[in-house]
């Protein structure tokens, strides 16, 4: 052991790191397991980035252009799958990896191989349920949601690939929201209590609980899903006694805590930006804690509020009406505190502080979106039309695609301990904050006017809403290649960053040099 | 804290939330189960009971009168001709009534069909009650044979005040493939 110990000192300087690609396949390093996340998630952004292309090329004019409407299925099914478990949840994972053990002061993550073997199943679960759009009968064509019957009496043959892709990212998650909570749990340096933690590890605590109790409900569904296709059971058959509101209720009951697990990390990293460029503390620390852990909990309260139009009782409606707006309050509560920060704040206005005021407002107006969705009554009209795909895509674009790139500005010089280039950085901000509303805003008047999503034509007095929308699609999807092309500029060069080089930062992080050592705090920081 | 005590800790945690995980698992399938005792109870999701209750003789409320409609569609891959012979009556709570329901298996092979309930608004399925009906069944039809199925039901006179109308559909699915015994000795015996 002893000489284990005199081998980390010696390398200290040298910072020797493995080489070639076995450095990545067999890494066991929070910082290596990391940076595979954030390039693979990346490169998923990419991918189903693309598919939505596709639609909105197709939905560009009425009438059907240029693709088959089974195409078009698949890929508005593949471009949500893609998007949720292959673009931001490996994001923020990614985040996690790097950033939660040098926050606690914590050597690496507390179960490295598992961590490995985390990540290296995703590229495989992506790898199979890309390949079945190749397949004969085309890829899942369902939807993101997979209703039933939609996935079983009416699935193509190749819904086991998607079931089976389906149970490897979910077992990827589970097992990095394990290893998240125990590296929380039991290797924050002396001194790190509960209420001292960033609250970026706080809302991942949090999101890791999410993850462990709703990522088996959704293996579960698929199974049933499979068993019913393929064995004969009948869980979502009614012919046989089952029955298909059964499979939205418990696909709802993973699906709405889902997408909290995809906005409560967000949360810790604006928690994080604001008070570094308004160089003052989070107003209201501990009720950033007790809100996100509100929102948690609520979140398994109101899965109904998707299925108001099943024909459930009015007091189902009701109760599952309040509950949503309920969720509200905490909600209000963290943006209410991000504005009280930057109240006579000495505020600059550096890219990941634009990322993260463009998080605040465009969330908010997503948010608000979503509260007009609770509302029983108007809900009947709103359901299943575009003014639902401009709510998800508000909170989930703007909301937690920004908030990753806010972080990505933020953590990049500690990562590559080079600057990015700040005007290449300003032009993605502006080219992206423009084209993101010409792309999302005009969808609420398509929905409020009737428009269905998931449909490949449209009635002609939709056109010049979807032209606007889809022109701004291409252009929000050419200003994420300015972000590739910053970030691989950034990784190979650049000005030097300091360790610490935002002013006003907070954190354990900002302590060891930038880049961040292959190896740091062997020895606990001292908290005071 | 030494390192094999971090070990012992981790290991702690981690198999608490592998049962965690694993419970969650189950919990998902429970959620079937669960599902079926909530409906039943709350009368959620429009579901009746699936047996039969006995005409226990009560009070006729006279004094109000419901609208009972009746609704048939057939599931995908069965052409049998399926319809009630009334599209509504108008019934008293307490009253027991028949309706007829009639089928005719118009291809060249004998199949077996079942017919599945449901009931809106789904809070009326709670006090509709069937004496008889052919949906407890299977129903066997012979190769370019007719029926008339009956079912006999009555409204519970509890039945909330704003229910004025209410609708049962029947779905009707392709059984053949899964015909009981039972059912398959019926079709024997008719030919």
């Amino acid at each position: 052991m002893s000489t284990v110990v005199d081998d980390i000192h010696h390398e200290e300087h040298h910072d020797h790191k493995p080489s070639g690609i076995t450095r990545w396949l067999f890494t066991t390093n929070h910082k290596d397991i990391g940076s595979l996340y954030l390039w693979f998630s990346l490169i998923m952004f990419f991918i189903g980035g693309a598919m939505a292309m596709v639609i909105r090329a197709e939905l560009f004019q009425p009438g059907l252009q240029l693709v088959e409407p089974n195409f078009f299925n698949q890929m508005t099914t593949v471009h949500g799958l893609i998007m949720v478990f292959g673009a931001v949840m490996p994001a923020f994972t990614g985040l996690a990896n790097w950033m939660i053990p040098m926050m606690i002061g914590a050597p690496d993550m507390a179960l490295p191989r598992m961590n490995n073997w985390s990540f290296w199943i995703l590229p495989f679960g992506f790898a199979i349920l890309l390949s079945s759009l190749f397949l004969e009968g085309g890829g899942p064509n369902f939807g993101w949601t997979f209703y039933a019957p939609l996935s079983t009496t009416y699935s193509n043959d190749s819904t086991a690939l998607f079931v089976f892709s389906m149970h490897i990212l979910g077992i990827s998650s589970i097992m990095g929201a394990i290893n998240v909570i125990v590296t929380i749990m039991n290797m924050r340096a002396p001194g790190m209590n509960y209420m001292k933690m960033p609250l970026f590890v706080w809302t991942w605590l949090i999101t890791a609980f999410l993850l462990i109790a709703v990522m088996p409900v959704l293996a579960g569904a698929v199974t049933m899903v499979l068993t019913d296709k393929y064995f004969g059971t009948s869980f979502f058959d009614a012919a046989g006694g089952g029955d298909p509101v059964m499979f939205q209720h418990i696909f709802w009951f993973f699906g709405h805590p889902e997408v909290y697990i995809m906005i409560l990390p967000s949360f810790g990293i604006i928690s994080a930006i604001i008070p570094a460029f308004t160089r003052k503390r989070l107003f209201g620390y501990a009720s950033m804690v007790y809100a996100t852990a509100s929102i948690a909990i609520l979140s398994f309260l109101v899965w109904a509020h998707h299925m108001f139009t099943t024909g459930m009782p009015v007091f189902a409606e009701l109760f599952f009406m309040y509950c949503t707006m309920l969720i509200a309050v905490p909600t209000g509560v963290k943006v209410f505190n991000w504005v009280a920060t930057m109240w006579r704040g000495a505020m600059t206005f550096e890219t990941p502080m634009l990322f993260a005021l463009a998080f605040v407002i465009l969330f908010t107006i997503g948010g608000f979106s979503g509260l007009m969705l609770a509302i029983t009554p108007v809900d009947f009209q709103y359901h299943d039309t575009y003014f639902v795909v401009a709510h998800f895509h508000y909170v989930l674009v703007t909301g937690a695609v920004f908030s990753i790139m806010a972080a990505a500005y933020y953590w990049l010089p500690k990562w590559t301990g080079h600057m990015y280039d700040e005007t290449l950085a300003k032009l993605h901000f502006w080219t992206s904050l423009i084209s993101v509303n010409v792309l999302f805003f005009p969808m609420h008047f398509a929905g409020l006017a009737g428009m269905p999503r998931r449909i490949p034509d449209y009635s002609v007095q939709f056109a010049d809403v979807n032209q606007i929308t889809s022109i701004g699609g291409f252009a929000f999807g050419l200003s994420q290649l300015i972000f590739l092309w910053l970030a691989i500029k950034c990784v190979r060069g650049g000005e030097k960053a300091a360790a610490k080089p935002w002013e006003g930062a907070e954190g354990l992080e900002w302590t060891v040099p930038s880049p961040a050592p292959y190896h740091t705090f062997e020895k606990p920081p001292k908290v005071e | 804290m030494s390192d094999s005590q971090q070990r012992a800790n981790n290991a702690t945690i981690v198999k608490r939330l592998l049962l965690t995980v694993a419970g969650m698992f189950a919990f998902g399938f429970a959620l079937v189960p669960l599902y079926d005792v909530f409906c039943e109870v709350t009368g959620f999701n429009g579901r009746t009971k699936n047996e039969a209750v006995a005409a226990v003789h009560q009070e006729v409320d006279t004094s109000r009168t419901v609208t009972v409609q009746f609704i048939t569609r057939n599931a995908k891959g069965i052409p049998w001709k399926f319809e009630p012979s009334v599209k509504q009556v108008k019934v008293h709570p307490g009253e027991v009534r028949v309706v007829n329901f009639l089928a005719g298996n118009p291809t060249g092979g004998d199949m077996v069909a079942q017919a599945i309930p449901s009931v809106a608004p789904a809070e009326a399925s709670l006090y509709l009650n069937k004496v008889e009906c052919f949906c407890f069944n299977q129903q066997p039809l012979a190769a370019g044979d007719d029926t008339e199925m009956p079912m006999q039901f009555y409204l519970d006179p509890e039945i909330p005040a704003h229910i004025t109308t209410l609708t049962l559909s029947y779905t009707l699915y392709d059984m053949t493939a899964d015909a009981t015994a039972e059912t398959l000795a019926q079709l024997q015996s008719s030919e």
